[in-house]
């Protein structure tokens, strides 16, 4: 009792400094932000004009092309990284998609390529997980980062050379991750199971593209680091310390590799794969629209409350075993805090779409980053009251935790990273997209697709959450229910994988198609070229 | 402030730093004093090889390994799960096993549940010859079919319609060592309270409140 009581009041006493010095720090004008900060990503005279080469191409006057013909001038550096990791980044979608399908399919046919031991229920699932997380969604966010941090800092990337080097050696591990799980050298904590020397290696790449990234913000031609660079920043010095100590061998065992498995897992997607996606849309949304964020200085408040919050809620996925009562609670409680910087950014994002509702009927791609932005807001809140005892109760050790989960990292990140591939592929290779068509498609695929999938594993989840809770109700009895929702389950990922074949496709077109070059890169360079 | 990197980066690991202190430090520190209860024997060889079997598999990702309190649900204990587990029960536990899972049972005490060993295999090779309902993987991969067992084989019991060909299935060794991890999951022994006082008691507070 001693020592909780000493804890609690511990972390009151924290949380109090911590409000304290933000205040302190206001007070002091040392985090002043106005809404001409939040203009930082546009060129003078450039607000009012959206900006989306799928929707808005023939709206662009002489001006506009300068400007993007002045950007491209400051792609050049960081093209053959960015093309290599956006490459990179859908192919491990594409194989991730149909692990993920397989594992999908296993449910409900459990003899369906039961032969190897490579294709085990087990080991197919772990793979799709480390495909889509470290691969495609990891991958994604930083191929968008190595594009728009120049872009946002009017700088070419610095040391490409060495951010690239980077790309391969992060790949490299990807794969060796990916194939030492297949072949059973799992380590055993969902979201850790790469073995650690292939861990040091995924460190290595990461380290490079981010002495890449950091040291173009050190060259950076611009005053204020726009809100995006702030996530993007936190998330490149979070994803390390967690995945070193998380990873660090031989140190954790027992219920104490439990916590720091699940407040490992909870960060990696609240304080890396989060930011990545928030970051891309805080810059993209406006920038389509052509107007600045609604508020900026709510951003502030947004970006702190997550790190501080979201930092501690991991052990909700502990509640109700055999943890210590006190950390359960801390995270509950901080669970509950998300709803702050959750609403932050709500109001932001949707407060910019929702004036400029002509931009969202028009670009698809803005329709990628915003509903995906949306899902953000839904999955916290849903993350916020799944950690609520009585809830978590019903949903702990269900299909309805799964179905939150691809509501954070696909519903959200992937449908953002959708967007911004889109946005940045034509503007980084000057051409277009061969078939704009594609895009409606893909984008009614996904939804479609993730819509059956999310309904399907929420209802069933939730039954199979109440079938768990009921005394005497056999076990079969509830295997034999969730049937018909892992059906339907499958059927939703066959949409959504064949929507990812067409945007693969689409992207393989567009790389190496040579036919159809866009005429921006005879328009002269508007003043900006001037700084680089 | 937010015009510069280095105090939003200095910011940014301070936060998580005290995360760090908060969710990993002091609880490891209350739960690593925890000392093996009297009733639980360290892992044998090859219990160790089967729990690695365990592992690679990925049995984890169905199922659980902490049957949950009567406070918070009377089914647990009512499926035979058995009783609510603490910190100390996992001590020899390299990598935890805990799971967030239950498309199958829990398994913390399956050892005791379900000793059989023929059970197992028979399971293991074909969950759906024991149950028609079942979901599991088939893990055929565990065994080996041969025309007829040699002396020393461990022959797994199955109705006809599962033998292929009329051959015998016999186990192999990562398949015996499996079962023997299995059978060794027994956390049926009592706790004291000091114990007992190391895993999430927010349940019961809500039960005294009523």
């Amino acid at each position: 009792m001693t020592t909780m009581g000493l804890l609690l009041a511990l972390s009151f006493v924290a949380s109090l400094g911590a409000l304290g010095f933000l205040i302190w720090a206001i007070a002091n004008r040392q985090f002043s932000v106005n809404q001409q900060d939040a203009a930082s990503i546009f060129e003078p005279g450039e607000i009012g004009t959206p900006d989306d080469s799928t929707a808005f191409q023939s709206h662009k006057d002489a001006k506009q092309q300068g400007f993007d013909a002045a950007r491209a001038r400051i792609d050049e550096a960081g093209h053959k990284v960015v093309v290599l990791m956006v490459a990179g980044a859908v192919l491990a979608l594409i194989v991730g998609s149909l692990f993920g399908l397989i594992s999908s399919f296993k449910l409900h046919l459990p003899d369906f390529l039961a032969d190897s031991a490579v294709m085990t229920f087990g080991r197919v699932r772990t793979m799709h997980l480390n495909l889509v997380s470290y691969g495609w969604l990891s991958m994604a966010g930083i191929a968008a980062a190595m594009w728009m941090v120049p872009r946002m800092f009017r700088t070419p990337l610095r040391r490409p050379n060495l951010a690239f080097f980077g790309a391969c050696v992060w790949m490299t591990a990807t794969t060796l991750a990916v194939i030492a799980i297949g072949l059973g050298y799992s380590e055993g904590a969902e979201w850790l199971e790469m073995p650690w020397p292939v861990g040091i290696l995924l460190g290595i790449g990461g380290a490079c593209m981010a002495i890449a990234l950091v040291d173009t913000a050190r060259h950076r031609q611009v005053h204020h680091i726009y809100v995006t660079a702030w996530y993007l920043i936190g998330g490149l010095c979070w994803f390390p310390i967690l995945f070193f100590i998380a990873k660090f061998p031989g140190l954790h065992a027992g219920v104490q590799h439990a916590t720091v498995n699940w407040w490992f897992a909870h960060n990696v997607l609240g304080l890396w794969l989060t930011p990545l996606g928030v970051g891309t849309a805080y810059y993209l949304i406006p920038k389509i629209v052509g107007k600045p964020v609604f508020s900026y200085a709510v951003s502030l408040l947004g970006f702190w409350g997550l790190a501080l919050f979201y930092s501690q809620v991991g052990i909700h996925h502990l509640i109700g075993g055999p943890v210590p009562t006190w950390v359960v609670t801390l995270s509950i409680v901080h669970s509950m805090m998300m709803f702050i910087p959750v609403i932050a950014v709500a109001i932001n994002q949707h407060g910019t779409v929702l004036a400029n509702l002509w931009a969202f009927k028009q670009s698809v791609t803005l329709r990628f980053v915003s509903i995906g932005a949306l899902m953000y807001t839904l999955a916290s809140f849903q993350g916020s009251l799944e950690a609520l005892r009585s809830i978590n109760s019903v949903t702990h050790f269900t299909h309805y935790t799964v179905g939150h989960a691809h509501l954070g990292a696909y519903a959200f990140t992937s449908m953002v990273m959708f967007g911004a591939f889109y946005y940045m592929l034509p503007l980084l290779t000057k051409r277009e997209w061969p078939w704009p068509r594609l895009l409606n498609l893909h984008f009614w695929l996904v939804v479609v697709g993730f819509s059956i999938y999310f309904f399907a594993v929420s209802i069933g989840g939730w039954l199979q959450g109440m079938g768990l809770l009921e005394v005497g109700r056999p076990f079969g009895d509830i295997t034999r229910m969730l049937q018909p929702y892992l059906q339907a389950r499958s059927i939703g990922g066959i949409l959504m994988t064949f929507g990812h074949l067409i945007f693969a496709v689409h992207i393989a077109a567009l790389l190496l198609n040579k036919q159809t070059v866009r005429s921006v890169a005879s328009v002269q360079p508007a003043a900006i070229a001037e700084t680089v | 402030m937010m015009n510069r990197l280095l105090p939003i980066a200095v910011g940014a690991i301070a936060i998580l730093a005290f995360a760090t202190l908060m969710l990993v430090i002091l609880p490891g520190i209350q739960i690593r004093i925890e000392e093996a209860p009297a009733g639980l024997q360290p892992y044998t060889a090859q219990e160790l090889a089967g729990r690695q079997q365990y592992v690679n598999l990925g049995c984890v990702y169905c199922h659980s390994q902490q049957p949950r309190s009567h406070e918070q649900t009377l089914a647990d204990a009512a499926q035979g799960w058995g009783r609510p587990s603490v910190a100390a029960d996992y001590v020899y536990d390299r990598p935890h096993q805990l799971g967030t899972m239950r498309t199958g049972p829990d398994l913390l005490n399956v050892g005791a549940r379900l000793p059989s060993a023929d059970w197992h295999l028979t399971h293991l090779y074909q969950p759906r010859a024991i149950f028609d309902w079942s979901n599991m993987p088939a893990f055929p991969f565990l065994f080996e079919e041969k025309a007829q067992a040699e002396p020393g084989d461990m022959v797994v019991k199955l109705p006809p319609e599962f033998r292929p060909d009329g051959k015998t299935i016999v186990a192999r060794q990562p398949a015996l060592d499996l079962v023997a991890y299995l059978q060794s999951l027994d956390r049926s022994y009592p706790v004291d309270n000091e114990k007992n006082a190391v895993r999430d008691q927010g349940f019961a507070k809500r039960l005294e409140d009523r």
